[in-house]
């Protein structure tokens, strides 16, 4: 052998040894996990194609294309010929421009929903949880008497109100989106706040602030990242059941929701793709959004399977 | 030179509400440690032992003031620790550290090594370089028989006695006078336990550190300790140096203790007279007048209900009025 005892101790005395997170370990888990990974492809699908649609629509969401006009079912059929991809709609509108858009809308609508639940509930139920006592009675009673407002009628109210604006729904989905996300992550924060490292960090002068930053909230995460992923499609479907109520987004713009609606109208009259088209990317986001947070709970929870 | 810790008339008191009760009404108090006192020298090792809930844990809480506690715990015989803010105790957490019982427990699973031995110095040394701070995590690791390349694994990449060496790591790296050890061994096996307790004494020596040493286990306890304090029920029975203590014990509690240490020779054991108590430990909630141990104490006598025995003595101080 070439290589001498020296190089050898000296090697493993430099060298760092590179740990193994529990991050990385759960990542291994999730990518063996084929449904998990597949959802997680047909998202990136859904998001490129949300992303990169708009240069390949040969129209513009608002465009009315005169030749299909009032007769969908034969001019407006999903051809490459005439540029709509997945046809028109019965006001002559390029579907495929206005799935693009109505995709983006949606998936934004599901990921700020989600982002605010993360962003709000995470560190709402931690404090709570962390602190407990008083605060903790006065913070999660303030979550119960929100729960206990019937949320969708007050969406809608406050979309008649204030009139229909993306805005308004991004407030509303907002502020409701994070109520259960606080309560479940108060209760983990219960049981971690018990733990001896928190007790360690306590003993040696750790401030409250950066306990919860440093250990209560990185040991959340796998919850929240959990939870998280299986909020989004709750938020798409609450926001297109807005849209099909018609209160969502207005005109020109489009979401899953309205789309779903305008095709399901016209579902009789043989032009089904008006329908098909946006119900399919929607059941796919959310089975993807789903077969994902499924695979995270496997993956970053092993003990409970 | 002034000693390092003087405790005097330590009480821990729980307030436990009563059950199918108005939330209104007085809440039962629990004294999970009454009247404890010792002291404690620079470099000295101070053995606490009792039975399971006789408060040996909360007595170690209580000075580092993770539970309320009355009465004095005098540092370096000028500072009260246990009437300071908690803004002036931040400056004394450097000097008391802590080892914990369940050692994968007490690491952050999320957190690599390196940065759970770091987390007193950055809380304490503000003013270190994170190249400083990284150049002590690896003295500290080296300190403990750590190989410092193990620097980025995380706790669950080791074993329950690596653990246990992290823990002590952490405690040491910010050169504490005293550190507690809440039964450090109790979760490890025998041959790591010896290893564990090794290190200890050998960084003990070295460091000059004074150790509080919780431990149910007797023969772990008279391997370490320069003295031994036996506690039944929140109060000190026997405090002692250990020879004294475990060749001549005065108490009825202890006498029982020491005589309950199994020996690994199956001869002896089978031959020697082993002095069994009658009945539990009483609750902590309702505890016997007089002298806590009467209950269970073979010569107990009407005095023993009546007034409870001061802990008297020069040296070798006993809690009972029948102490021969």
């Amino acid at each position: 052998m070439a290589v001498s005892s020296t190089d050898i101790s000296s090697a493993t005395t430099e060298t760092e040894v590179k740990g193994r997170s529990l991050w990385a370990d759960a990542r291994k888990r999730f990518f063996r996990n084929y449904a998990a990974v597949g959802g997680l492809i047909v998202l990136i699908l859904v998001g490129l194609f949300a992303l990169f649609g708009p240069w390949i629509a040969r129209f513009e969401i608002d465009e009315i294309d005169f030749t299909a006009i009032g007769n969908a079912a034969q001019m407006g059929r999903p051809s490459i010929e005439t540029g709509h991809y997945f046809g028109t709609d019965d006001l002559g509108r390029d579907i495929f421009a206005r799935t693009v858009q109505g995709t983006q809308i949606s998936l934004l609508v599901g990921l700020v929903g989600a982002g605010i639940a993360v962003l709000v509930g995470t560190v709402y139920g931690a404090v709570a949880g962390y602190v407990g006592g008083r605060t903790d009675g006065i913070m999660m009673r303030l979550v119960d008497v929100l729960m206990a407002i019937p949320y969708m009628f007050v969406l809608i109210l406050l979309l008649v109100m204030f009139g229909r604006s993306m805005i308004m729904l991004f407030v509303g989905i907002g502020l409701l989106s994070w109520l259960d996300m606080s309560r479940i992550v108060r209760g983990q924060t219960l049981s971690l706040k018990n733990r001896e490292f928190i007790e360690a960090a306590r003993a040696t002068g750790v401030s409250t602030a950066k306990i919860i930053t440093r250990h209560i909230i990185p040991n959340l995460l796998g919850v929240v990242a959990v939870y998280a992923t299986l909020l989004v499609p709750l938020m798409i479907l609450a926001e297109s059941f807005i849209s099909f109520l018609g209160l969502g987004v207005q005109e020109p713009l489009t979401s899953w929701g309205a789309l779903i609606r305008e095709g399901a109208g016209t579902m009789r009259y043989g032009t089904l793709w008006q329908l098909g088209y946006p119900l399919f990317f929607f059941v796919i986001t959310l089975f993807g959004f789903f077969f994902v947070g499924d695979g995270l709970r496997d993956a970053l929870d092993p003990k409970d399977r | 030179m002034p000693d390092l810790l003087s405790v005097e008339n330590l009480a821990v008191t729980f307030d436990i509400p009563r059950r199918n009760a108005f939330p209104w009404s007085e809440p039962l108090s629990l004294r999970a440690v009454n009247g404890v006192e010792f002291t404690l020298q620079q470099g000295e090792t101070l053995g606490i032992v009792g039975e399971s809930g006789c408060g040996k844990s909360t007595l170690a809480r209580a000075l580092i003031r993770m539970v309320p506690s009355a009465g004095r715990a005098v540092w370096m015989g000028d500072t009260d620790l246990l009437s300071l803010t908690p803004q002036e105790m931040l400056k004394y957490r450097s000097e008391i550290q802590m080892v914990f019982q369940d050692p994968l427990a007490a690491l952050d699973p999320r957190m690599t090594v390196g940065s759970i031995i770091a987390e007193p110095l950055k809380t304490h040394r503000p003013d270190l370089t994170s190249a400083q701070v990284k150049e002590r995590v690896r003295v500290a690791m080296e300190q403990v028989s750590l190989h410092p390349n193990q620097i980025n694994k995380y706790p669950h990449e080791f074993s329950g006695g690596q653990c246990q060496r992290i823990g002590i790591a952490r405690a040491l790296v910010v050169e504490p006078k005293l550190i507690i050890c809440d039964e450090p061994v109790s979760a490890l096996d025998v041959s790591i336990q010896a290893q564990v307790i090794n290190l200890l004494m050998k960084l003990q020596r070295e460091m000059n550190l004074s150790l509080i040493f919780i431990a149910h286990d007797l023969s772990v306890v008279k391997h370490v300790s320069h003295r031994v304090m036996v506690l039944y029920l929140g109060r000190v029975m026997e405090i002692a140096d250990r020879d004294t203590l475990f060749a001549d014990p005065k108490h009825p509690y202890t006498k029982a203790l020491l005589s309950a240490v199994p020996i690994p020779d199956p001869r002896i054991e089978r031959d020697r007279k082993v002095m069994m108590l009658d009945g539990e430990l009483p609750s902590p909630l309702d505890p016997p007048s007089g002298c806590v141990f009467r209950t269970r104490c073979p010569i107990a006598k009407d005095v023993c209900a009546e007034t409870p025995p001061r802990l008297v003595g020069d040296t070798h101080k006993t809690a009972c009025h029948f102490a021969e």
